[in-house]
C-alpha cells in the first residue's frame, strides 16, 4: 500500500496541477474516450467489457514489471507503446486510461483529481504517438521483419517521452498562471525552464528505455511466439504467418534484389569468354578432331596427350541430334560477338525463369484474399457467434 | 536482488495493498458505517478544496479533518504515516525542496555555508505542494481502505459515470487480482528454474517474453470470459443492483461535509 510511489514517476499526483487545468485536460480528453468507444462497440459490441477489462489489468500488470536496462540498472515501463501496437490506438486509450482510474480509485496511484492529466499523457497523447511511429517506421514490412521490432522498440520510446513532455509542459506552466498574493507558485512551483529539461532529461535518458526495451522486445517474442497478435496495426501485410516464417525478415523485393542484382551483372559479363584464349576442355565438337589446328589446342588443354584420330562414334551420333538456336553463342544477324553473347544469355535466363514461375503457378497454394488477411485477429479471436444479432444492443 | 525477485516483490505488494484494503472496508468504523454514495462524494469535495484553496491554513484544517476521520474509521495513524505520509515526503519532498532557492522573491534568509538565499515566496510554495500532495493523498486513501471497492463502483454511478465503464471497472479490478496472482506464479517458476546469473540481453529477453506471455494469456482470459458471460445470457445490456439506504447518521454527515467543504471554499479563495 504505497500511495505516493516513486516508480511511477509519469504519473502525477493530485495538488500539481491547479484545479482548472486539470479540468482543461479532462475536457481535452473527453472528445478521445468518445471517439475510442463509439469505434470500438462498432467493431466489439458484446465483446468490449471483457477485452477493455482483461486489458487494463494487463496494463496495470505491467506497470509493476521491473525491467533489466542497459547499464545494469532496472526500471519502470507503462506499456503504451506494446498496448498501442497490438491492441490499435483506440483500444489502448481505453485500456490504459481505465488501468490509470484503477490505480488512483483503488490503489492510490496517481490523483483524483490529475486522472486526466495523466490519461491524455500517457494513454492518448501516448497511445497516439506511438501508432503513428510504429506505423511509419514499420511500413509494409512483413510481420516477423525485424524492422517491426525496431519501429516498436523506438515508437514506445517516442511515445514515453512525448507524454513526459506534455505533463512537463502542464507542470512548468503552473507557476506563471497560478500565484498566491505574495507571488508564490501555488502547484508545481517550477517554470518551463526548470520542468522541460528535469522531465526530459530523465525520460530520454532511462524511464525512455524502460518503454523501448518493453515494446522492442514484446513484439520480438510475438514475432516468435504468436505473430497473428502483431496483424491489427500491420494492414498492409497480407501474407499468412506460416508463409511469413518462411521468408524471415524482409519484404519480397528486398529480399529478391540481391539475387536480381547479381544476375543482372553474370548477364552483362557473359561476353567475358569470348577474351580468353584457347576451347573450354571437353567441350569439342565432332569435326574439331578431324582439323589440324583444332588437335593441337584439344592436346594443349589434355597436357599434350593426344587426341584419338577419329571423333568418337557416340559424339558423332549425338552431335546432330541438337542443335542450339543461337549456334556459337550469337544469332546469325548480330555481327559483334560481344551483344550475341548477352542476348544469349538474356534469352536463356528468361526461358529459365519462365520455367520456374509455370511451375510455381501450377503448385502455387491459394493465397488469402486483403480482407483475410487485414482481419482484427487480436479482436475476433474467439469467434463470436452472436455478433450480429447484438449489434447495438449496448 | 535480480529483476525477477524486484518484480516478484512489487507483485506480492501490489497484491497485499488490495487484500488490506479489503480487510480493513470490513471494519467498523466511522466512514465504514457510511453511506458510500455520501462518503464518496464527501471525500472527494474535500479533495477539491484542498487542490483549489489558496490559504495554507485551509490546506490545514482539510488535513487535520482527514487525520480525525481515520482515527475514528480505525485506520491506523502509524500505516498512514510510514505508507503515506513519510512516502510523500520521499518524493514530492525532494521535489519541492530546490523551490525556496529557485523560486524568485523576497530573501529571508541565507544558508550559512553554502551562502544560498531562501525566498519567503519559494518556502511558501514548497509548503502549499507538499501540503496539498498530503492532504489528497490521505483523503482518496481514506476512501480507499474505508471502502469496498464494489461499493465505490455503485457510488460512481450516482455520479452519473456510464454504466459499462462501471462494470468494466468491476471486472478490470477483478482480472488485476487474477493476473496478479497469475503473473507472481510465473516469476516465482521462472525463479526457481534459475541458476546463477544471466546477461544483461538475455535478462532483458526473459522479461520482455514474460510480459508478452502475460499479453497472451490476458488474451485467452477474454475471450474464455466473453463465452462465459454469452453463455449466462449477457446481451450487451448492464444493470447494477442499488440497494443502499440512508440511516441518520449518514445525514449527519453530509451535513458536516457541506459545512467543511463550504467553509472550505469560502476561506479558500
Amino acid at each position: 500500500m504505497c500511495y505516493a510511489d516513486r516508480r511511477i514517476v509519469m504519473h502525477i499526483p493530485d495538488g500539481y496541477l491547479s484545479p482548472t487545468t486539470c479540468a482543461a485536460l479532462y475536457a481535452a480528453s473527453a472528445p478521445f474516450w468518445y471517439v475510442a468507444l463509439r469505434r470500438l462497440k462498432r467493431l466489439l459490441t458484446t465483446r468490449l467489457i471483457p477485452l477493455l477489462s482483461v486489458f487494463a489489468a494487463f496494463s496495470f500488470l505491467v506497470m509493476m514489471f521491473n525491467l533489466p536496462l542497459p547499464g545494469g540498472t532496472t526500471g519502470h515501463a507503462v506499456g503504451v507503446g506494446i498496448a498501442a501496437i497490438v491492441l490499435g490506438p483506440w483500444a489502448s486509450i481505453l485500456a490504459l486510461s481505465i488501468a490509470l482510474l484503477i490505480q488512483a480509485l483503488f490503489f492510490g496511484d496517481g490523483g483524483v483529481t490529475t486522472l486526466g492529466a495523466n490519461c491524455f499523457n500517457m494513454a492518448i497523447v501516448g497511445s497516439l504517438v506511438a501508432y503513428l511511429v510504429y506505423r511509419l517506421l514499420a511500413g509494409r514490412a512483413a510481420i516477423t521483419a525485424p524492422r517491426r521490432v525496431v519501429a516498436a522498440a523506438l515508437a514506445g520510446y517516442t511515445a514515453i517521452n512525448a507524454s513526459a513532455f506534455c505533463a512537463a509542459l502542464e507542470l512548468g506552466i503552473q507557476p506563471l498562471l497560478f500565484r498566491d498574493p505574495s507571488g508564490a507558485p501555488l502547484y508545481a512551483p517550477y517554470p518551463l525552464s526548470i520542468a522541460l529539461p528535469a522531465m526530459m532529461i530523465g525520460h530520454l535518458s532511462f524511464a525512455g528505455l524502460a518503454e523501448l526495451v518493453l515494446s522492442g522486445g514484446v513484439v520480438a517474442y510475438f514475432q516468435r511466439a504468436n505473430p497473428s497478435f502483431l496483424k491489427l496495426t500491420a494492414p498492409g501485410v497480407t501474407r499468412d504467418d506460416e508463409e511469413l516464417l518462411q521468408v524471415p525478415g524482409r519484404g519480397a523485393w528486398s529480399t529478391m534484389k540481391p539475387l536480381w542484382t547479381a544476375l543482372a551483372l553474370l548477364l552483362a559479363l557473359t561476353p567475358l569468354g569470348i577474351l580468353g584464349g584457347g576451347a573450354a576442355w571437353g567441350e569439342w565438337a565432332a569435326r574439331d578432331f578431324s582439323d589440324a589446328a583444332a588437335r593441337g589446342r584439344i592436346a594443349a588443354a589434355s597436357r599434350n596427350l593426344a587426341p584419338p584420330a577419329k571423333a568418337p562414334q557416340g559424339l558423332e551420333r549425338l552431335y546432330s541430334l541438337w542443335t542450339a538456336p543461337f549456334p556459337q553463342y550469337a544469332p546469325a544477324f548480330v555481327r559483334r560477338p560481344a551483344l550475341g553473347y548477352v542476348l544469349s544469355a538474356m534469352f536463356g535466363s528468361g526461358f529459365i525463369i519462365l520455367g520456374f514461375l509455370i511451375v510455381s503457378a501450377m503448385f502455387a497454394r491459394p493465397r488469402p484474399t486483403a480482407e483475410a488477411g487485414n482481419k482484427f485477429s487480436v479482436f475476433s479471436e474467439p469467434p463470436e457467434p452472436q455478433h450480429r444479432e447484438h449489434r447495438g444492443s449496448q | 536482488m535480480s529483476f525477477v525477485e524486484r518484480t516478484l516483490s512489487n507483485l506480492v505488494n501490489g497484491m497485499e495493498r488490495a487484500l488490506y484494503a479489503e480487510d480493513l472496508a470490513k471494519a467498523d468504523g466511522l466512514l465504514q458505517r457510511l453511506d458510500p454514495r455520501i462518503k464518496v462524494i464527501g471525500l472527494l469535495s474535500l479533495l477539491i478544496v484542498s487542490a483549489t484553496a489558496h490559504r495554507l491554513w485551509v490546506i490545514g484544517v482539510v488535513f487535520a479533518v482527514a487525520v480525525s476521520m481515520a482515527v475514528m474509521s480505525r485506520v491506523s495513524l502509524a500505516v498512514l504515516a510510514k505508507r503515506v505520509w513519510v512516502a510523500i515526503l520521499l518524493f514530492t519532498g525532494v521535489i519541492a525542496l530546490p523551490a525556496p532557492f529557485i523560486v524568485p522573491g523576497r530573501e529571508v534568509m541565507r544558508l550559512p555555508l553554502l551562502d544560498w538565499g531562501v525566498t519567503a515566496q519559494g518556502l511558501a510554495s514548497a509548503c502549499y505542494l507538499v501540503a496539498r500532495v498530503e492532504t489528497a493523498a490521505t483523503l482518496s486513501v481514506l476512501l480507499i481502505l474505508c471502502t469496498p471497492w464494489n461499493h465505490v463502483l455503485k457510488a460512481l454511478r450516482v455520479l452519473k459515470v456510464p454504466v459499462v465503464l462501471v462494470v468494466t471497472l468491476g471486472m478490470t479490478y477483478r482480472y488485476i487480482l487474477l493476473l496478479l496472482q497469475t503473473a507472481h506464479d510465473m516469476f516465482e517458476s521462472r525463479r526457481s528454474r534459475m541458476v546463477g546469473k544471466l546477461e544483461g540481453a538475455e535478462r532483458r529477453r526473459v522479461a520482455a517474453a514474460s510480459a508478452g506471455v502475460l499479453m497472451s494469456k490476458s488474451l485467452q482470459l477474454s475471450g474464455e470470459v466473453y463465452r462465459a458471460m454469452l453463455s449466462r445470457g449477457f446481451r450487451g445490456e448492464v444493470y447494477v443492483l442499488d440497494e443502499f439506504q440512508t440511516s441518520t447518521i449518514d445525514w449527519i454527515m453530509l451535513a458536516v461535509f457541506v459545512m467543511l467543504v463550504s467553509g472550505g471554499f469560502y476561506f479558500g479563495r
